[in-house]
């Protein structure tokens, strides 16, 4: 469980997080999406207890990341956006290292480890220098090492990132596998697509905000109730034009650019409305061959939601 | 205490040190060096005196030479060993995850420093077969030997903590770096030139008295090896001065001092301050 209320952290006068308010179940997979600079990393280095807010707090399994910050390093794994391995350790020894600072015993740290490794696909690289090994095999690692020992709270900064298209599939199955043991996952991407597919829900982050959260189907309604309806007509494409002019909740209408037979225009009314509408075009004479609504893909969404926010 | 002193991060610490080949390197260079100037003393005594052997007064002044040269040694070694220790780490982005783990910013830091002089010691204790030949020759007894010693750990420690102070304060390990040498050229050398300056001005004023050399005196490691063989420098600066508190303890007291501070300062600055904002009622 974690949650946030009205956490804010300031760089001098630059408010890099505006008061936050998160709150996100056990069990539950919480991508934060956000444009560069939005706030990801901040947020999660105040979760992680590496950065002290300016104001408000913030709540890791119940325990305040100011107050108990030691109980909260036990219950989180934390992997950063960016982060360098120790050259002269091998992959197992690593992992040892890690696994005692977290006083789990030898024997036990003996059995896991090649669990873990087992779970990251990298037990073929166990006995390699973790120098020598790829950015996307580091990217595991340093995931595994983020699960040692057992958190609930899993704190992923950007996992994906640098992984090639098949990583990226890998990477999401492992999450896939500890989402289904229960954990809380918090992870953060820019690129919408790639979260929506794993997440139960998503927030959206622009300039240290909050601007939208909810589930990713919430979420695309949330922002589909401006969509782009295209109407092919097989003749009189000016009384058309009039005829939808006069109607309500549209705008931009206009002639397409590419097929001389198209209108297109915004439409904010329901879909119940979108009926009434074609009814009403339809028995008003008009010759319509086709009428339907451009698909918005998440990218748009995310493009939408961030729409004349000043990214500088 | 004893999960202080056998814990993971020291563990990993010592690891990391004494596998990769610049710690070897390290060993290597001060053994060389002490080896070459104890050879060089030998050839050159032996060469000029009347007598092709070694005597016991010449074998005391060799393991004077050899004395400030160790310490010469320590002073450079030193800074380079630990004001990266924390530098480095954020540099190769290894920090974060290691405050992410639940070891205390006590462990980490004790850790790094008790890393560093370990590391020390072993090249100390891997140039004592050179220290057997003053003792074969005589000259020297085991308590100046062990005097001699605890000087060294007492300047190692305050300048490892130094330098792992500066390498928690600044993010750059080049400017901590920098600085580190910095302090201790000045503690080594600064120290020492205004104490001859000083203690110059006043020599020939028989009626004043000032504490100043003392003051400096105090500070400089040489002065205190040297007044661990010979009294009469410490006795002169303590004449000069009229403080009859002895030089040395003056010496301990504010290297352990220097120490505490630098290793408190560092342990409360490694991670981000907490406690700021209270919970009113
Ligand atoms: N130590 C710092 N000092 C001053 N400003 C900072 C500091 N750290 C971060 N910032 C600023 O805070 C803002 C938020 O940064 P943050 O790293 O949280 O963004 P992000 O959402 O993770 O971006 P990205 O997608 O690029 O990783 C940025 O404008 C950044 O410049
Ligand atoms: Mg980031």
């Amino acid at each position: 469980m974690i949650e946030t209320v009205n956490l804010t952290k300031k760089y001098g006068s630059f408010t890099a997080l505006d008061s936050l308010n998160l709150k996100i179940e056990k069990g539950t997979v919480f991508g934060f999406v956000g444009h560069n600079g939005a706030g990801k990393s901040t947020t999660f280095s105040i979760l992680s207890t590496l950065l002290a807010p300016t104001s408000g707090t913030a709540y890791v399994n119940g325990y305040d990341v100011t107050r108990e910050p030691k109980k909260v390093r036990n219950h989180i794994g934390y992997m950063p956006d960016f982060f360098g391995v120790y050259d002269q350790f091998k992959t197992v020894e690593y992992l040892d290292f890690y696994g005692a600072s977290y006083g789990i015993p030898k024997h036990e740290r003996e059995i896991l480890i090649p669990q873990l490794l087992e779970l990251v696909n990298l037990s073929h690289k166990k006995n390699e220098y973790v120098d020598v090994l790829s950015r996307g095999m580091k990217q595991r690692l340093c995931l595994a090492r983020s699960l040692i020992h057992d958190p609930e709270v899993l704190i992923l900064d950007e996992p994906a990132s640098g992984l090639d298209p098949r990583a990226r599939i890998e990477m999401r199955e492992i999450l896939k596998e500890l989402k289904s043991m229960g954990k809380t996952i918090l992870i953060s991407s820019h690129i919408l697509p790639e979260l929506a597919e794993m997440c139960d829900e998503i927030g959206v982050i622009t300039n240290g905000r909050l601007v939208a959260s909810g589930s990713v189907t919430s979420i695309q309604n949330q922002l589909k109730a401006n969509k782009i309806i295209h109407v092919k007509l097989t003749a009189d494409l000016e009384k058309a034009i009039v005829f939808f002019e006069d109607e309500p909740k549209i705008s931009n209408l206009s002639k397409n650019d590419k097929h001389d037979d198209t209108i297109t225009f915004s439409y904010s009314g329901t879909d119940v409305e979108q009926v009434e509408l074609l009814k009403k075009a339809v028995s008003n004479g008009l010759q319509i061959i086709s009428f339907g609504q451009e698909e918005t893909d998440l990218e748009d969404v995310f493009l939408e939601i961030t729409k004349g926010v000043d990214f500088s | 205490m004893k999960s202080l002193w056998i814990n993971p991060v020291l563990n990993k610490e010592i690891k990391l040190r004494f596998r990769s080949f610049k710690g070897f390197l390290g060993v290597i260079f001060y053994l060389f060096a002490l080896g070459l100037v104890a050879l060089g003393f030998i050839i050159v005594s032996t060469m000029y005196g009347q007598a092709a052997i070694f005597r016991p007064e010449e074998s005391r002044m060799m393991f004077t030479v050899l004395s400030f040269v160790q310490m010469v040694l320590i002073l450079f070694m030193t800074p380079g060993l630990t004001s990266g220790a924390i530098s480095g780490e954020r540099e190769r982005q290894t920090l974060n995850i290691l405050l992410t783990t639940p070891q205390s910013s006590v462990t980490i830091i004790i850790s790094k420093l008790v890393s560093s002089i370990s590391y020390l010691l072993l090249m100390m204790i891997a140039s004592l077969p050179l220290y057997s030949i003053v003792f074969l020759f005589g000259g020297v007894s085991p308590s100046l030997l062990i005097s001699t010693f605890c000087i060294y750990l007492i300047t190692m420690i305050a300048i490892a903590s130094l330098g792992v102070m500066f390498s928690t304060l600044i993010r750059k390990t080049i400017i901590s770096t920098i600085v580190t040498y910095g302090v201790t050229v000045f503690l080594a050398g600064g120290t020492a030139f205004l104490t001859t300056i000083i203690g110059q001005l006043f020599m020939y004023q028989q009626y004043s008295q000032s504490i100043v050399p003392y003051l400096t005196a105090m500070f400089n490691p040489f002065f205190i090896l040297l007044s661990n063989f010979e009294s009469y420098l410490t006795d002169e600066i303590q004449r000069l001065s009229g403080i009859d508190f002895p030089l040395m303890a003056s010496f301990i007291i504010i290297y352990v001092l220097i120490s505490v501070l630098a290793i408190g300062i560092s342990i409360k600055k490694l991670r981000p301050r907490m406690k700021a904002q209270k919970r009113i009622g």
